[in-house]
Order: structure tokens, then sequence, then C-alpha cells
């Protein structure tokens, strides 16, 4: 079980937040001129990185906020938390 | 290879059974192969199997990071059925199922195949409209499929429990009595042996590093142990397809996520069939040995930890205990997790890459124990003719771009 920060509401259990995947996925300001390689890039294709990862989570039964996360996909290591429209922090690893 | 029979059983028990021949080789790994399969695990060393055996293919080599039945072979929870929705995939799943009906046999190894029946139960009323949809479109494939109702279910499974006040409540189910379970330590090893003796090079402890390519084409791996040299190199690395198509420059639509599985003390038969629920997502059968072999679905997020969160392990359980009560008091003795590829359609990847000689076969998520022979099958022939078979033609990486999915998410009860 993880324990994760809600920027807003401090460290609760894991099964308080649902997973929204990769962070930083930017929607097509228009739609209608993708290529179709370029909605496949949108709609299926994620990093999936091994090692440190730049997600989203929403504290569902809690305030249901959207968040971003940085974890490390093979320790679970959460490293740091920020909310969306920030900036992610420095790799430094 | 030294036959498993009767009577080698009766000749090496006069030496009390020390001079049995290692089951495989550990050869030091050539400089130069036709074929390298990167993934020791049961899809690598079929695909290898049948390079050799279907199509000649002289100097084939697997290289395994670690140990053979180390991965997802050794983790999941050994179901074998082949009766899904759509028809590519339906198509797929019952050659490989065809294949396991015959695998004893061909690889002198009992893999302790058991065609139990399968039993996929619906609790809604749209599930019993899914299920029958899919029983009709299995039917239709020429797969074996059918109706029971609750009260056939509980001449069969008398433990469970189908009182309609139940938490989930039991309406109806799909049986597949040609589905069912087989050992999946017997298949990995089974598989290694009759690799082996076909002449293939198991190279285990050996991790590919990266992949050599020159203009566009695939000339060999970097690996732990150096580099070798291959014609021609197919990935089959589940959880990690992801990080070896990186060395290669190349990106798949997958995401890696623990997949989790438990098992009890060992008890009395009580369970003769395999029980399955996609609506709660658990799945249990018994071992031979008695265990409570239970399964959950994947876990929310992207991990490669080889490690699950309790919280979907719990779900499944209380799922199972409310199914089947009298477990309740089963104490479970192992738990563990490996790391599954899941596809965006829930079907596999399977077929050539814009790197030439280099092709993947992955994306398999939760059901690849059960396509095992026949995922190795289709990607020894995609490999060896430079060009898909018709089963695995649908499953190409173009369909993420030409939108032509095959979505067995949901539609087909794809709790494995």
């Amino acid at each position: 079980m993880l324990l994760i920060e809600c920027p807003w509401c401090g460290p609760r259990e894991e099964s308080e937040f649902s997973y929204s995947g990769e962070a930083h996925i930017v929607r097509p300001l228009q739609p209608e001129e993708l290529s179709d390689e370029e909605w496949a890039d949108y709609l299926f294709y994620r990093k999936n990185l091994r090692g440190r990862y730049l997600e989203q989570w929403n504290h569902a039964a809690g305030c249901r906020r959207f968040f971003n996360a940085e974890r490390d996909t093979v320790t679970n290591e959460i490293k740091s938390v920020y909310k969306p429209g920030e900036s992610p922090p420095e790799d430094d690893s | 290879m030294q036959k498993y029979s009767f009577l080698n059983l009766a000749r090496n028990a006069l030496s009390y059974h020390e001079n049995w021949q290692r089951a495989w080789r550990s050869p030091e790994p050539k400089s130069d192969y036709d074929v390298v399969i990167v993934g020791g695990g049961g899809h690598g060393l079929a695909t290898a199997y049948y390079l050799v055996k279907e199509h000649q293919i002289g100097r084939v080599a697997v290289l395994e990071k670690g140990f053979v039945g180390g991965g997802n072979t050794g983790r999941n929870t050994e179901i074998v059925r082949s009766n899904y929705l759509w028809d590519e995939a339906a198509h797929i799943y019952e050659f490989s199922l065809k294949l396991w009906e015959g695998l004893t046999q061909e690889l002198n190894f009992n893999l302790m195949f058991s065609q139990r029946g399968l039993l996929s139960l619906g609790h809604t009323l749209q599930d019993l409209r899914d299920i029958q949809r899919r029983i009709n479109a299995n039917v239709l494939n020429g797969i074996d499929s059918e109706f029971v109702t609750p009260e056939q279910i509980k001449e069969v499974v008398p433990i469970i429990d189908i009182s309609p006040d139940a938490r989930y409540p039991i309406l109806g189910a799909s049986l597949q009595r040609r589905g069912g379970t087989a050992r999946h330590d017997a298949l990995a090893w089974g598989l290694a042996r009759a690799a082996d003796s076909v002449g293939v090079d198991i190279i285990q402890n050996c991790e590919v590093t990266g992949i050599r390519r020159e203009g566009g084409i695939a000339r060999g791996v970097e690996t732990s142990r150096g580099f070798i040299k291959a014609g021609k190199v197919g990935c089959v690395t589940a959880g990690n397809s992801g990080v070896i198509a990186a060395m290669a420059g190349l990106r798949l639509p997958l995401e890696s996520r623990p997949l989790q599985a438990c098992v009890s003390e060992p008890i009395k038969p009580v369970l003769n069939m395999v029980v399955m629920s996609n609506a709660v997502h658990a799945y249990i059968s018994q071992t031979d040995r008695g265990e409570l072999l239970c399964g959950a679905g994947v876990d929310s997020y992207n991990g490669y930890a080889q490690r699950g969160s309790p919280s979907t392990l719990e779900h499944a359980l209380s799922a199972i205990v409310e199914i089947f009560p009298r477990f309740s008091r089963v104490r479970m003795l192992r738990q563990w997790a490996g790391t599954v590829d899941t596809c965006p359609d829930a079907c596999p990847i399977i077929g050539l890459t814009p790197v030439k000689g280099l092709y993947f076969n992955c994306g398999w998520g939760t059901g690849g124990y059960k396509s095992t022979p026949g995922s190795g099958w289709v990607f020894a022939y995609t490999i060896a003719q430079d060009r898909p078979h018709k089963l695995n033609e649908p499953f190409s990486l173009e369909r993420f771009t030409t939108g032509h999915l095959i979505d067995e998410h949901g539609a087909a009860g794809v709790a494995h």
C-alpha cells in the first residue's frame, strides 16, 4: 500500500486515489488537423518508463482534485508531488 | 535427449535416479546466430522451438536475463481457455488451445494439462447478455462454449453460493469444457528441454543491454556477456518490452502493470473447475497439490516492481469469499506479482517493426500464458518468413494508427 501525499490534503493511503496515467499529455488544440500517426500518439502511446515517471493522480475519495507525482516505477518511491500547471521538478537521478 | 518414459524411469530407479541427464544444457554464447530470441519465458522458448522444428533455422539462441521459469511464466495462474469474443482473438487462442491438447506428447514432458472446465460467472442481467453473445460468437467460430444455469453450476461446484441475496448473485455462467489448467513450471521446463534438444542455445543470466543497428537493420544484441551477432532478433520480453523497444529507438503502445496472484495452504479437493468472474475481477482454481490458486485484476498504476498493491488483492479475495463462503477461513500462504504489458485494446502485438530484422511479440497483458504455444508458433513463422501468418496479421503494430483495434477489453470476459 502506497502512502501518497496529496498536495492539498497531505499524506493519505493509496486506496483513496485513482490513477490517471502519464502526466503532461496535452490535448491537441486543432484536432481536425491531426494525422493518423499523431492521433495514435496522443491516444495510445505512453512513455511507460522504467524508473522515474511523471504521472497524474486523482484524490478520488478526498478532495477529488488532480495532481502530478514523480514516482520511481521500480521502487514505487514517490519523490515529489506538484499541482497541475506547475512545472515538473528537475530530474536529480 | 533422454526420453522420459516408464522404461527409463525403471532403468534409472536401479541407479537411485542419480544419473538422469540434465534437462537442458547451459552453453556459452556463440558470437553469431541466425536468430536471437530476447526473453526466455514460455513465449520465447516456444518461438525458438518452432523456429527449428517448423522452419529448420539452424542456429537459434534464447537470451534470458534471469533464469528459465523465473518471470511471468512461473507467476501466472495457469488458466488455459479460448472463449474470446472477436474472431481474430478467438482464432489465435483456439489455435493455441489445440496445440496445448497435444503438447504433453510433443514435448515428452507432463504439463499436467487438465481440461477440467472453466466457468465465467454472470452477476447481472447485462453480464448474462454479454455471456450469451460471447457463447454465440464462440460457437460460430467452432469453439465449445455453453450456457449453464445457477442450478447446473451448483451441481458441478457444490460449494458455490447461488442464493439470490448474495453480494454477487450468480445468474448463470458460460462453460468451456475444454478450458482448464496446466502447470506453469512444467511448461517452462518442458519447452526449455524440447528447445534445447533440437539445438537451441538457452543462455541464462544474460541480459540484453542494447540492440545494434546499421542503416535501419538489426545486426545483433549487446548483452551483459558481450556482443552477439544475429541475422534476426525476436523480442518477447512481456513487461519490459517497452524498455527493449527503446534500445532500438522504437515506441510501443504498452503500459506495464503489476498483476497479482496468491495460493492458500493445501486443502482437500473441493473445487474441480476453474471459476472466474469478470465483473469482480477474480478467478480461482484448485491445484493438484490442493492449494487454492487465486488471481486478481491488474493493479491500477504502472510499475516494474513485481510487487502488487494489497488493496487490489483484497478486492479479489473479498469477492471470492462472497462466492465461496467456506473459503473465509482458508489461510493464504504466498502472494506475488508479475509485470504485464497491457495494450490499449487488450490484444497482443505480434509482428514486424520499422527496424528490419527486428520483431516484437508483446502486449499479451494479463492473458499470455494460455497462448504460449500458439504465440510461439506464429512468431516463429513471422520471423522465419519475414511476414506475419494470417493468424497474427490482425495483431500488427499498425492497428493503432489505422484504428483497426480488436477490442477485447470487457467484451470477452477478459479477466484471466
